[in-house]
């Protein structure tokens, strides 16, 4: 490790109701590969925005190569040298590598740009990264780990002193990762600074030289990689006093049917060979960190996204769940991690909103039975004690809380007795999450099933009766909540 | 290595038909077929005079179809194309007609307000940000008004070969009078202005920055602007060359196609440039095309027009074969762009 080249330092930012960066601390140094890690949320990514000067920053200084700096946009931060490699990829597909790389400062022979010279310095770059890519190809031809070298090779052609990796590995298989990591030494051997974003365990003991932890918005600490274990890195990732009281010992009755069985389940990438049980009563909660496959887990279990191969079974009798209609016909209600796109229409009633998935069920003939769906409606908004001037009221003029509970109630009333509940009080404030969790109790123990997805520890530790964590696709654990802790939910939900 | 993903047959994988591109193959091949079997359909199809007036059409639709396919490869469109070009036509032969200007004087103004309707879509697509398909449909609707407005709703006659000014039909088509060249000869020369407007446009898309950066912005426009493409400019300019090629249709249009050019005409001729477009592989989702590409796609279209009444298929079918050929021209690019996805 060399000098310092980056200094953050009591980097604070507020967005509306949120204190995002709370005094968070960061240094590089040249000849350094260091890791930034947080939980969701944590603020990693908002540090690197403030950084490369998409966000502003409220309060702190950042020094760079001994000179206080505030960059106004990712190309004045381009131009001093410091160069974020996406985790979403900035390509132009439809051009080649090398125009790709030298988009925006062409090589011209008089007016007509000289691709042939562009051609032959890209080349020159590759050599140089020791990677064998065509640069004539188009970029769109190539798999996502070469694009990813095509980014790197654009970094340094920018003569890049400092590349922020952000989640680099997660779309690269095994090999790409190890060409990856041959590209960040050499660079490291170069003495460039390189902050690398990653959610994987166990590439942070192998490629890192340091890990600044961040929690909640908040700086935790920074560690020497080599003298830290695991467990270190994710006791400081987790370790907040949790306030609610989490459960400490499953609610269901140890002979409680089993009603939803998912064996071997496979859709796309996000959901590999996953398998679990949902017994009657019971809160499963699924855990895990960003882009582990929790939802996409639950959206093919609900027939929303075509799955690959796998086998449901409910109450012990197998169903093939190809669509929505299908899940829901085999009482499956879904509530959305996104409310306002999947769970409700916000310009309908409360009483139109409720009815809607089992209309079936109110008309008259041709027509809606009004005084059926208005009594029916009644009797949910009283019983989920939904605030509500009355059932004609458009649902867009309730709170989020209670909108969710015209969710709740529409999949009451077409009488689904599993639930899956997506993120359930997102974007809900603290009063009407207790209520929220009160009712999912209390449905719970009526007998409803209810799979819960969530990226809040705390609602997690508080809800489940037992729980499923995921990560990268896959299941990698399965603990009783009486077992369960921050700590073994962290280390399954970073396996990788 | 070369990490190409895509699957293909021996065919497909030929270098020759990479070079060439399979998609060109196809057209050159639909070329071919459409004039084969118009000419075994009807003899009356198989004479020098159909050629001449397969070119007559293919004129006016590829000026439109050159500049469209820079809006398509943008990642827009330009639906005024079509009544555009009637009234910037309309607008300079009334000067021509009614106030006496002279004939090279009324081409100038004919592409100036083209190019200042390319302005104006350009204006609203990349600094008003309305999407180009409602955008250019508004101006559409006011270039076909206004068309009419100018001439007070009369058509006009630009210059006919005999009278003053007449030399500009020379420009595309040379007919002989008996001196020099055979009475009743022609000489279909508007093809090489055709040609040439090819070759240079085609130097423009792929070797000068503005091409370059139009096919970025049509690839993946946060990126460009990203990479430090001034976005707003060269959006625009995607525009700016429609109109101006806008013009340059109306002429060829006043030139060959019609003696009089009617005000309130013109809608639905974008849809043959935009289909000559898509037919010769430009995407309807942006970042790539040629202009090659979009010369063969406008011959069949303009075969279509040229052969259809041949074997009996006057205009209403015209459309209605031109909306199935729009159609399979379409669904082929989402097809391809699915497969690429």
């Amino acid at each position: 490790m060399g000098e310092v080249i980056l200094t953050m330092k009591g980097i604070d930012k507020s967005f509306p109701g949120v204190h995002a960066l709370d005094h968070v601390d960061l240094e590089v140094r040249k000849g350094e590969v260091h890791a930034l890690m947080g939980e969701n949320g944590a603020g990693k990514s908002t540090l690197m925005k403030v950084l490369t000067g998409i966000y502003t920053k409220d309060s702190g200084t950042i020094t760079y190569e001994g000179r206080e700096v505030e960059f106004h946009n990712p190309r004045e931060a381009q131009e001093a040298g410091i160069v974020i490699v996406h985790q979403e990829l900035n390509m132009m597909n439809h051009l080649t590598v090398a125009q790709n790389i030298f988009i925006g400062r062409e090589f011209m022979k008089g007016k007509l740009i000289d691709d042939a010279r562009m051609n032959e310095e890209a080349r020159k770059l590759f050599d140089q990264l020791g990677i064998d890519i065509n640069p004539a190809e188009k970029m769109g031809n190539l798999t996502v780990g070469k694009q990813q070298m095509c980014e790197i090779a654009k970094a340094i052609s920018h003569e890049a002193k400092v590349i922020i990796f952000d989640e680099p590995s997660a779309a690269l298989t095994e090999a790409e990762i190890e060409e990856l990591f041959k590209i960040i030494r050499d660079l490291r051997a170069k003495q460039l600074g390189i902050v690398y974003i990653s959610h994987r365990m166990d590439e942070i003991k192998v490629i890192t030289d340091r890990v600044t932890v961040m929690r909640d918005g908040g700086y935790v600490g920074t560690l020497i990689t080599e003298q830290c274990t695991k467990d270190d890195i994710i006791n400081m990732m987790v370790g907040r006093v949790i306030y609610e009281d989490p459960k400490t010992h499953s609610m269901v009755a140890p002979d409680a049917p089993v009603v939803l069985k998912v064996e071997h389940l496979n859709a796309g990438k996000m959901v590999r060979d996953v398998s679990f049980e949902l017994r009657k009563g019971e809160i499963l909660g699924f855990s895990g960190l960003m882009g582990a496959g929790r939802t996409e887990t639950a959206r093919a279990l609900f027939g929303a996204d075509p799955k690959e191969s796998g086998d449901i079974y409910i109450n012990g009798t197998r169903v093939d769940i190809r669509s929505p209609e299908d899940a829901v016909r085999n009482g499956i209600g879904y509530l959305s991690e996104d409310r306002k796109r999947y769970g409700i229409v916000v310009g309908k009633t409360v009483a139109e909103n409720s009815t809607m998935a089992s209309l079936k069920d109110f008309l008259s003939g041709l027509f809606i039975n009004k005084k059926k769906e208005n009594e029916v409606t009644q009797k949910y908004v009283d019983r989920l004690q939904t605030k509500t001037p009355g059932i004609d009221q458009l649902v867009v003029n309730l709170s989020g809380g209670n909108q969710q509970k015209v969710v709740i109630a529409k999949w009451l009333v077409k009488n689904c007795d599993i639930l899956i509940f997506d993120e359930p009080t997102r974007g809900i404030d603290v009063g009407a999450k207790s209520e929220i969790y009160h009712l999912m109790n209390e449905l719970a123990a009526e007998g409803k099933s209810i799979i819960m997805i969530s990226s809040e520890m705390t609602e997690i530790l508080r809800m489940s009766d037992r729980i499923v964590v995921m990560c990268e696709g896959r299941k990698t654990a399965e603990i009783d909540i009486a077992e369960a802790t921050q700590e073994n939910i962290m280390h399954a939900a970073t396996l990788r | 290595m070369q990490t190409t993903s895509k699957k293909g047959n021996a065919f497909t994988n030929n270098p020759i038909v990479r070079a060439i591109g399979l998609q060109r193959i196809v057209v050159v091949l639909a070329v071919i077929l459409e004039a084969v079997l118009f000419s075994i359909l009807s003899p009356a199809f198989r004479q020098y005079a159909t050629v001449v007036s397969i070119l007559d059409y293919s004129y006016y639709i590829s000026f439109m179809a050159i500049g469209v396919t820079f809006c398509l490869i943008s990642g827009g469109n330009d639906l005024s194309v079509g009544t555009g070009m009637i009234c910037y036509a309309l607008a300079g032969g009334y000067l021509v007609q009614q106030c006496g200007w002279p004939v090279w004087a009324g081409m100038l103004v004919t592409i100036a307000i083209g190019l200042c309707f390319g302005v104006l879509n350009g204006a609203m697509v990349a600094i008003m940000n309305l999407p180009p398909f409602i955008a250019t449909l508004c101006t559409m609707l006011i270039t076909r008004g206004l068309g009419s407005i100018i001439t007070g709703g009369m058509a006009v006659s630009w210059p006919s070969r005999k009278g003053v000014g007449g030399w500009f039909r020379s420009l595309f088509k040379i007919i002989g009078t008996g001196n020099g060249l055979p009475k009743g000869t022609i000489i279909p020369v508007g093809f090489a202005i055709v040609l040439l407007s090819i070759v240079i446009m085609s130097v423009v898309l792929n070797k000068s920055k503005v091409g370059r950066y139009i096919i970025a912005i049509g690839s993946n426009k946060e990126a460009a602007r990203l990479s430090g493409v001034n976005v707003v400019k060269y959006q625009m300019m995607a525009y700016i060359i429609s109109g101006f090629f806008a013009g340059l249709a109306g002429i060829a249009y006043a030139a060959t196609f019609s003696s009089s050019v009617a005000p309130g005409t013109g809608a639905g001729l974008e849809l043959d440039a935009i289909g000559g477009a898509i037919i010769g592989g430009t995407s309807m989702t942006g970042g790539s095309g040629s202009i090659i590409g979009t010369l063969l796609g406008v011959f069949v279209m303009s075969l279509l027009k040229t052969g259809l009444p041949y074997v009996g298929l006057q205009a209403n079918w015209q459309q209605i074969i031109t909306g199935i050929v729009l159609i399979v021209a379409i669904y082929i690019d989402v097809l391809k762009n699915k497969r690429t996805a």
